[in-house]
């Protein structure tokens, strides 16, 4: 211990090496992000909503162009160790960026109005009061969304390259506190969404609580906040301290599981994503799912993999339980928003049987399955926006029935991304699913047991998502409900969404390839 | 000898190279014009129909391209092979769909595309004043497309969804008038048959997937050598049904007949030339399976020898001109059967008479719809008589298809027909004398009711109903029919006394054996012909110099039967439908109570679970809260014990 005290206090400062290259695509996002700021409080207020989707959505692709250009040969450990620029942080980020683009799309739905049409006009403004009735009239508009939405988008790349817990802990609450704000800004029953928020800051501000502690004891353990460092001190430790080790390496990884939302972290869930306004939903779906999951994939295979006899089981247990409550429970869900929520809950289980292989190709898997979720998710999310009655979302599943009658593209889109939800051949949940499992079936008992409750879980899940698809079809019309025309944007997403489903679907294999070629860590 | 041929093998197929690779193109060209003419609606009715015409003559042109291509490879690189599609290309999950360019699949793009085409101009006139015909093109050229991803795909399962495909096409079209309810009842039962030997067929694909682990012709070629001999005979028995239903092969073939529902350019090119044939190339195709599991294959034979005799007493008493050529279609088909049935010595000649025969049938059939066209769309030959004067070139193109069948030399039929009677006459104890016998009698039959047909249309005493007045068809309708007569005359003369189709289809199926006779090849011959020339004596004495009445007089009791399809409806029914929807009832009443009462049971189960679950979710972020410290004492608390 004493010599890692010297170590920390250098006699002369020395310069960190930085490699540019490798980190420009989070500059660039944080260059976006920062100009936004500007926007709002420069530019005219009629005009913001314009500028600020052109500029987020042009930030988004410029650092990801920047990421596939430059930054894929600049492959570095970089930052002083903080931040670790490899195959996987680069699928990751590159992932994020573009189911990014395609959620921003979705958020600057306007439907005729003259801002984003699911966000309220006034955050600050008490629900149902004057002062949010005059905000209304004058025509103002949240076009905060869009820089709160890069800032998450820059939390999330940090978080799935940073190396050290310091780095994890500030990019999961850069990512983390835009999305309490967003969640709260519901155009429409505003009560629920900032009931929402509020219990998602709450929770999160709990589980980052346990994040840190845990992430305190295991700098304690090891000496240092370096997942590498912490993977040599596991495998060179002699037995001092090992009591620090194990709740360590819990309470970290609970921080981690809260935002994925597996089971018995899940509770906020639900709630969050029926309260947040559906573009926010769709986006915290994919995008905080990814992100979680590449901290994930960093944090057990990088730092505490080595000792992972120890506290495998306790996730193989939450693994298996996220899929069981999460298949089970979206069986009495009556919201559509609510139904899809759970099925994320069931998914993340699912991703987790992937992580707990403890492969390369299990690497590959969670990587593939990441993106196809977070495209068939923001797509349906998207559609759900489109559904109204009487100027508001139609979430309640009785108002679905009969949706194929009158909007047969929408609801046959729909339909089709649930059945990739359920994992149907030729689309790209089967692929994913396949994916996942097979490194699982081949790394031991514990992965078949996993894959068996994955199979019957999907069952389960198979059987809520026909049945919705039975209700759009085979049932009358509720009248009075209708899917709105959406504008260019969001047909875009929806297209992008529906496309990759189908694509990674039928022709795998070179995304497969992609993810399993990026599927190496830097040390 | 069959071992003989296993261990020759089939050569490997190498990667497609130059025209080949694209080979796609062919089925893709149809299916364009199928998709443009479905989905473009009233838009693309103008120029539709000229379109899905060329859309088929282009793939015809494109096949003549890649036929030149492997005319110019010596023999063992015929073989082209191309993926498509290869889905998650991981361990043992072997899903790949490609294309397989060889001899064999060459032979049927060419009659395919050729006929199709050809039948493609002809409908231009025959349809043009129907007020669907865009929808007509377009089934045409869906019909095209499927019936080509059929022979050239490269697995039992690309295959079966070409198989599935020509069903589809074939359901559209019977039905094409479906305002009229029997016609609609005769895509039906079409459709319904054909399911029988679907089923057959994925029982076969299933049984193949099991023992050789991937439905690839190559996985399952090589796979052959180590399964048991049950299995095989099983996968051969299963492929047959497969290839009864398709081909209208007893007794699977009582769709057929009603089948003549649709257009006739339809009973033309899918249920004389092209489709129906499907059986005899899957037989073809699957041989290595049938080489090695010869009771399947005797099976085959047997299947094909019947029907071969069905279909020609059928024909013997149908007035419907266009029923009795789809009597004969049934008969000639059971020929082809029986010659692939034989192993080694008939493969080449029941693809040889497959070919010739879709020429001369398509040929009729054309001349059948140009003298309905004439005739008010009538269809009894008791009424027909004397065309010969009124239709010059119908009658002209007719008989040389006429000629064909029967098998005159040196017309097309005689060099392919005369093959298989001659190979079915192989072989040692009682086959030769049972098979060969069926084939030599079948001749004779077949003279008798082709003359029948031909007399009872073309000459005699005129019939004629009294409002019609006969004519020839126009040009457009009439080249085609010439076309198809060239072809019924001399395809014979170019590709049997030369032996070409032996050698070219002999990397696909082997080198052809030569076989002796029970019978000497000479003596042979002159049995077949003295039994034609009698049976078209009978057909003079009986239909041409007497006079046909204009009503069907009380026959027979054979020819009552004969008249009926020999009672096979009725045989249909009593034997499968009428206890198959009891058995349907049964099984709908089982289910309802057993199988739904259990998933209902299931589903009541989870839900209830669920229910009770659900009450943890109470909307309190303090409950959550107290949720996710238990959650985590629980799990460290767990491992520290487990510690």
């Amino acid at each position: 211990m004493p010599a890692v005290v010297s170590a920390a206090l250098p006699a002369a400062f020395e310069q960190v090496q930085i490699d540019y290259l490798a980190i420009a695509p989070m500059m660039v996002v944080v260059a976006g992000a920062l100009v936004g700021v500007l926007v709002e409080a420069f530019a005219p207020r009629e005009r913001r909503h314009g500028i600020q989707v052109g500029l987020t959505i042009g930030t988004l692709l410029v650092a990801l162009a920047v990421l596939a250009v430059w930054s894929r040969d600049h492959l570095a450990v970089t930052l002083g160790g903080s931040m670790a620029i490899d195959g996987v942080a680069l699928f990751l980020q590159g992932t994020l960026l573009g189911l990014s683009v395609i959620g921003v799309l979705v958020m600057a739905e306007r439907f005729g109005g003259t801002g984003s049409d699911a966000f309220t006009p006034m955050g600050a403004s008490t629900p149902g009061s004057a002062q949010e009735t005059a905000a209304t009239r004058a025509g103002y508009a949240t076009s905060e969304v869009f820089p709160l939405t890069l800032f998450a988008v820059l939390g999330m790349m940090v978080f799935v390259a940073a190396n050290d817990l310091i780095t994890m802990f500030v990019g999961l609450e850069v990512l983390s506190l835009p999305l309490y704000v967003m969640t709260g800004l519901a155009r429409r029953r505003r009560l629920l969404s900032q009931e929402a928020a509020l219990k998602y800051f709450l929770l999160g501000a709990f589980s980052s609580a346990f994040f840190l502690f845990g992430a305190a004891l295991l700098y304690g353990y090891a000496g240092s906040s370096d997942l590498g460092r912490i993977g040599t001190a596991i495998t060179t430790n002699a037995g001092e301290l090992d009591g620090l080790l194990l709740p360590g390496v819990v309470l970290t990884l609970v921080g981690l599981l809260f935002k994925v939302g597996a089971v018995p972290f899940h509770s906020w869930t639900p709630d969050a994503y029926q309260g947040a306004p559906t573009p926010v939903t769709g986006f915290m779906a994919a995008c905080t799912k990814l992100a979680a999951f590449g901290a994930i994939l960093r944090l057990t295979y990088v730092g505490v993999g080595s000792n992972r006899w120890d506290w495998q089981l306790g996730v193989v247990v939450v693994a298996i339980l996220t899929m069981v409550v999460g298949a089970v429970l979206s069986v009495t869900q009556t919201d559509v928003k609510r139904l899809l929520a759970y099925s994320s809950v069931a998914h993340a289980g699912f991703i987790l049987v992937g992580v707990l292989a403890f492969s390369k190709a299990a690497i590959g898997g969670v990587m593939f399955y990441l993106l196809a979720y977070g495209a068939t998710t923001i797509a349906a999310f998207a559609i759900v926006t489109m559904v109204r009655q009487d100027g508001s979302e139609a979430s309640h599943l009785s108002q679905w029935a009969g949706l194929g009658r009158n909007h047969p593209v929408v609801a046959g889109a729909f339909a089709f991304l649930l059945l990739a939800f359920a994992g149907i051949p030729l689309t790209s949940g089967f692929t994913a699913k396949f994916a996942t499992f097979a490194p699982a079936v081949q790394s031991g008992t514990a992965g078949v047991v996993m894959v068996v409750v994955g199979v019957l879980a999907s069952a389960v899940t198979a059987f809520v998502y026909v049945r919705l698809i039975v209700l759009m079809y085979f049932t009358e019309p509720t009248p009075g409900v209708v899917a709105l025309t959406p504008s260019v944007p969001s047909t875009v997403a929806i297209t992008l969404g529906v496309l990759i489903t189908v694509v990674a679907g039928v022709f795998p294999t070179w995304v497969l390839q992609l993810a399993g070629n990026a599927s190496s860590f830097l040390l | 000898m069959h071992s003989l041929i296993t261990a020759e093998g089939v050569p490997a197929a190498a990667d497609a190279s130059g025209a080949a690779s694209a080979a796609w193109l062919l089925v893709a060209l149809p299916l364009l014009g199928a998709a443009i003419l479905l989905l473009g609606g009233r838009r693309t009715n103008r120029f539709g129909p000229a379109l899905a015409t060329g859309m088929s003559w282009a793939s015809f042109a494109f096949g003549v391209v890649v036929l030149v291509q492997l005319l110019g490879a010596s023999a063992e690189e015929r073989a082209h092979h191309l993926t498509l599609w290869s889905w998650i290309p991981a361990g043992s999950f072997d899903l790949d769909l490609g294309l397989l360019v060889d001899p064999l699949s060459v032979a049927f793009v060419m009659l395919i595309t050729f006929v199709g085409s050809l039948i493609h101009v002809y409908s231009l006139g025959y349809m043009e004043h129907d007020p669907d015909k865009r929808r007509f093109f377009a089934y045409l050229n869906l019909f095209v497309a499927a019936m080509l991803l059929l022979v050239l795909s490269d697995s039992y399962l690309l295959l079966f969804v070409g198989w599935e495909g020509v069903g589809l096409a074939s359901y559209l079209l019977i039905g094409f008038w479906n305002w009229n309810p029997a016609y609609a009842t005769a895509a039906n039962k079409a459709f319904i048959v054909n399911r029988v030997g679907d089923l057959g067929l994925s029982l076969a694909i299933m049984t193949m997937f099991i023992s050789f682990g991937g439905v690839s012709y190559a996985t399952v070629n090589e796979g052959v050598a180590n399964a048991g001999q049950g299995t095989l005979v099983a996968i051969g028995l299963l492929l047959l049904v497969g290839a009864c239903g398709k081909s209208a092969q007893f007794p699977l073939q009582s769709w057929l007949g009603d089948a003549m529902a649709g257009p006739t350019p339809v009973s033309a090119l899918i249920h004389a030339a092209t489709m129906v044939t499907a059986g005899v190339y899957l037989v073809v195709r699957s041989h290595v399976i049938y080489d090695a599991a010869p009771d399947a294959a005797l099976a085959v034979a047997l299947v094909g020898a019947v029907t071969l005799l069905f279909g020609a007493v059928v024909g013997c008493a149908k007035d419907d001109i266009k029923k009795a050529l789809a009597a004969s279609t049934m008969s000639q088909i059971g020929y082809m059967m029986l010659a692939a049935g034989l192993g080694p010595v008939g493969y080449a000649f029941a693809i040889f008479h497959l070919l010739t025969h879709g020429f001369f049938k398509a040929g009729m059939f054309l001349g059948a719809g140009s003298v309905m066209h004439g005739m008010n769309d009538q269809v009894n030959m008791r009424r027909f008589g004397g065309l010969s004067g009124a239709m010059k070139i119908t009658w002209a193109t007719f008989g040389l298809g006429y000629l064909a069948i029967i098998g005159l030399p040196p017309f097309s039929g005689f060099w392919s027909k005369d093959e298989i009677i001659h190979s079915a006459f192989t072989g040692e104890g009682w086959r030769p004398w049972v098979l060969g016998g069926a084939a030599l009698v079948g001749a004779g039959i077949t003279a008798f009711y082709m003359s029948r047909l031909f007399f009872m249309t073309f000459h005699g005493e005129k019939r004629w109903t009294e409002d019609v007045h006969p004519h020839e068809s126009p040009k457009i309708m009439t080249i085609p029919m010439m076309v198809l007569a060239v072809g019924s005359a001399f395809l014979g003369l170019a590709l049997g006394p030369t032996h070409a189709i032996e050698h070219w289809l002999e990397p696909v199926v082997g080198e052809h054996p030569e076989a002796d006779a029970v019978i000497g090849t000479l003596p042979l011959m002159g049995i077949t012909l003295l039994l034609v020339v009698g049976g078209i004596y009978l057909a003079w004495r009986s239909y041409w110099r007497e006079d046909v009445p204009e009503v069907a007089p009380r026959a027979s009791v054979l020819t009552r039967a004969a008249r009926v399809d020999l009672y096979q409806d009725a045989v249909n029914e009593g034997l499968f439908m009428r206890p198959g929807t009891h058995l349907t009832r049964s099984l709908v009443f089982a289910d309802a109570r057993g199988v739904d009462g259990a998933a209902g049971g299931m589903a009541a189960l989870v839900g209830g679970f669920s229910s009770r679950l659900r009450r943890l979710q109470t909307g309190y972020a303090r409950s959550y809260a107290l949720t996710m410290l238990t959650g985590v004492v629980a799990v460290l608390g767990a491992l520290w014990v487990i510690q």
